[in-house]
């Protein structure tokens, strides 16, 4: 199929719908698809082969934040030329609500065309004074998608409008395999169990009372004094001293807390340790960290919440314990830590169940959204008006 | 006298300006149209679709002869329902599909058996498929009858003789596959 996706932002600034639409580009040609991208950007910017630039993007104050996006007449003009030149069988425009190359692409553009919904806001600044301009382009779009129950309760609500929900997708190969960090021994699945000894890993904000590090930290108080080689690895957004504060003096020395880390090291350190724990209160959507671990092959310990239930099908990639509940993490920490045969077994479970988020696996259900919406021999045209 | 000319010119400037804006309004009715069309073509072949590979299952061998009967009826009955019975038999697949995929080591067991895991593919592609083409048709359904509720749309017949679109409605939710 010849598929081209506009995207709104500067391709060299990272960014979420930047990433997402990288990821579904690459997954869409290693399936065989042809893809074009336009984007905003220099003109002797350093792009990979399948990224056109539409020019510089302009810094403008859009939505509360500034935003770099791309409009004008020279753009216009550029993805005018690339939608006239490219016989696309479908046009795939993300965020077409915000102005830039997405908007300007479902102008100058008519057939069957895709829209992903990526933002969420709570309280709309501009978009009901705004809303007559963007309907008659945004009406043009046949079939549209949201990436999150988030985006999608936007669009109802200040859009108008329905989508079917894509969630974003995790590059499960990025975090399979690693080294562990220095000074950590790594995971002793299938080794006998070490007396006592072992670490477990904690990643997210340390100051963001919904992801729970305090929890694990009493659940650690519990299970440390019977095990003195038991460490805990702590990593994320966060001043150190006030996780240490949390600590009674005699157990400090074996919490790490590495802090904010780079995305190499948080791979190293989903290997370093011999069981994960995500003690998340709730307000998860999705959980995007425990997806990573799942790919990392971690053994997990995870609230009980909707969210991770459905991800860790319902305690079968990963043992759940009741939300808050220092004690029975404590408890389920200690039986897992001894049974090293169940940990492997679990391990093993969650890379199965994780291969559901992975972008294989969401590039196909964009797929199926293409075929639904494209008319047999007739593709994507410049429009007329 | 100049001054008549000047509100002459005015005036034609007036019935022009409102013309353009009329076409403009009728355009986009007009495309709003066209979508739902080609919506409902999309969602009508999305059902067939989804009916075929059913029956494709039903005629595999993999399953159970009461299994293959219960799937079979309930595709033909989707089918062959006239327009009023419609969303009630489209339902019906898909609550059979969802009892049949629920019972236990469905899937284990078709996924043993020779061509059972493509089918299952597909099974799943098509039933996908139709959540898809549901949710695109009723959105452009919806996007048409505001349109046509505008007082412009309303006074002038620029509708057409186009019938009102109309909802689908069916449970569509996907089976454990």
């Amino acid at each position: 199929m010849k598929i081209g996706i506009v995207c709104p932002y500067t391709w060299d600034v990272p960014g979420g719908v930047q990433q997402h639409i990288r990821d579904l580009a690459e997954a869409l040609l290693a399936l065989g698809h042809a893809v074009s991208v336009i984007t905003p950007a220099d003109d002797d910017s350093p792009l990979p082969a399948y990224v056109v630039p539409a020019g510089r993007a302009v810094p403008v104050p859009y939505n509360g934040s500034v935003a770099r996006l791309a409009f004008g007449f020279l753009s216009a003009a550029r993805v005018r030329r690339w939608i006239r030149d490219n016989d696309f069988d479908v046009l795939h425009v993300h965020e077409p609500a915000a102005p830039s190359l997405g908007l300007l692409a479902c102008w100058a553009a008519e057939g069957p065309i895709v829209g992903t919904f990526h933002a969420s806001y709570t309280r709309s600044r501009m978009v009901s004074a705004t809303a007559p301009i963007l309907q008659s382009a945004l009406e043009k779009i046949t079939g549209r998608i949201a990436v999150s129950e988030a985006a999608r309760t936007t669009l109802v609500e200040h859009l108008g409008g329905d989508a079917v929900l894509i969630p974003n997708g995790v590059t499960t190969e990025r975090y399979a395999m690693a080294e562990p960090l220095p000074g950590w021994a790594g995971r002793g699945d299938g080794a006998e169990p070490r007396d006592g000894a072992g670490a477990i890993g904690f990643l997210g904000r340390m100051d963001e009372p919904r992801k729970g590090l305090q929890v694990l930290l009493r659940a650690f108080e519990i299970l440390a004094p019977q095990r003195p080689g038991l460490r805990l690895l702590v990593a994320g957004p966060g001043d150190a001293d006030d996780v240490f504060d949390k600590v009674s003096p005699a157990l400090r020395d074996r919490v790490v807390v590495l802090g904010m880390i780079s995305e190499a090291d948080k791979v190293r350190a989903y290997h370093s340790v011999d069981v994960f724990v995500a003690p998340n209160l709730g307000g998860e959507s999705f959980g995007i960290v425990l997806a990573e671990a799942m790919s990392a092959g971690a053994p997990l310990l995870a609230s009980d919440i909707e969210a991770f239930r459905r991800v860790l099908l319902d305690g079968r990639a990963g043992v759940l314990f009741p939300v808050g509940d220092a004690a029975a993490l404590a408890e389920a920490t200690a039986e897992l830590l001894d049974d090293p045969a169940r940990r492997k077994h679990l391990s093993a479970e969650a890379r199965t169940a994780v291969r559901a988020y992975d972008w294989s696996t969401v590039a196909r259900d964009v797929l199926r959204v293409y075929e639904t919406v494209v008319v047999p021999g007739a593709g994507v045209v410049e429009s007329g008006a | 006298m100049p001054s008549r000319l000047v509100d002459v010119l005015f005036w034609i400037a007036v019935v022009f300006l409102v013309g353009v804006y009329v076409s403009w309004r009728a355009t986009r009715l007009d495309r709003l149209h066209v979508r739902v069309e080609t919506a409902r073509a999309a969602l009508d072949a999305a059902l067939v679709r989804r009916a075929a590979v059913v029956l494709e299952l039903a005629a595999s061998r993999l399953l159970d002869p009461a299994t293959s009967l219960v799937l079979a009826t309930a595709a033909h009955e989707a089918r062959t329902a006239d327009a009023e019975s419609r969303e009630f038999a489209e339902s019906d697949l898909s609550r059979a599909l969802r009892a049949v995929s629920e019972q236990p080591d469905f899937r284990a067991t078709v996924v043993e058996r020779g061509d059972g895991p493509a089918l299952l593919d597909e099974l799943d592609a098509a039933v996908q498929k139709v959540t898809f083409a549901r949710r695109f048709y009723n959105d452009a359904v919806a996007a048409t009858l505001i349109a046509r509720r505008k007082l412009l749309i309303r006074m002038l017949p620029l509708a057409g003789n186009a019938p009102a679109p109309g909802f689908f409605e069916i449970d569509d939710a996907p089976p454990q596959l």
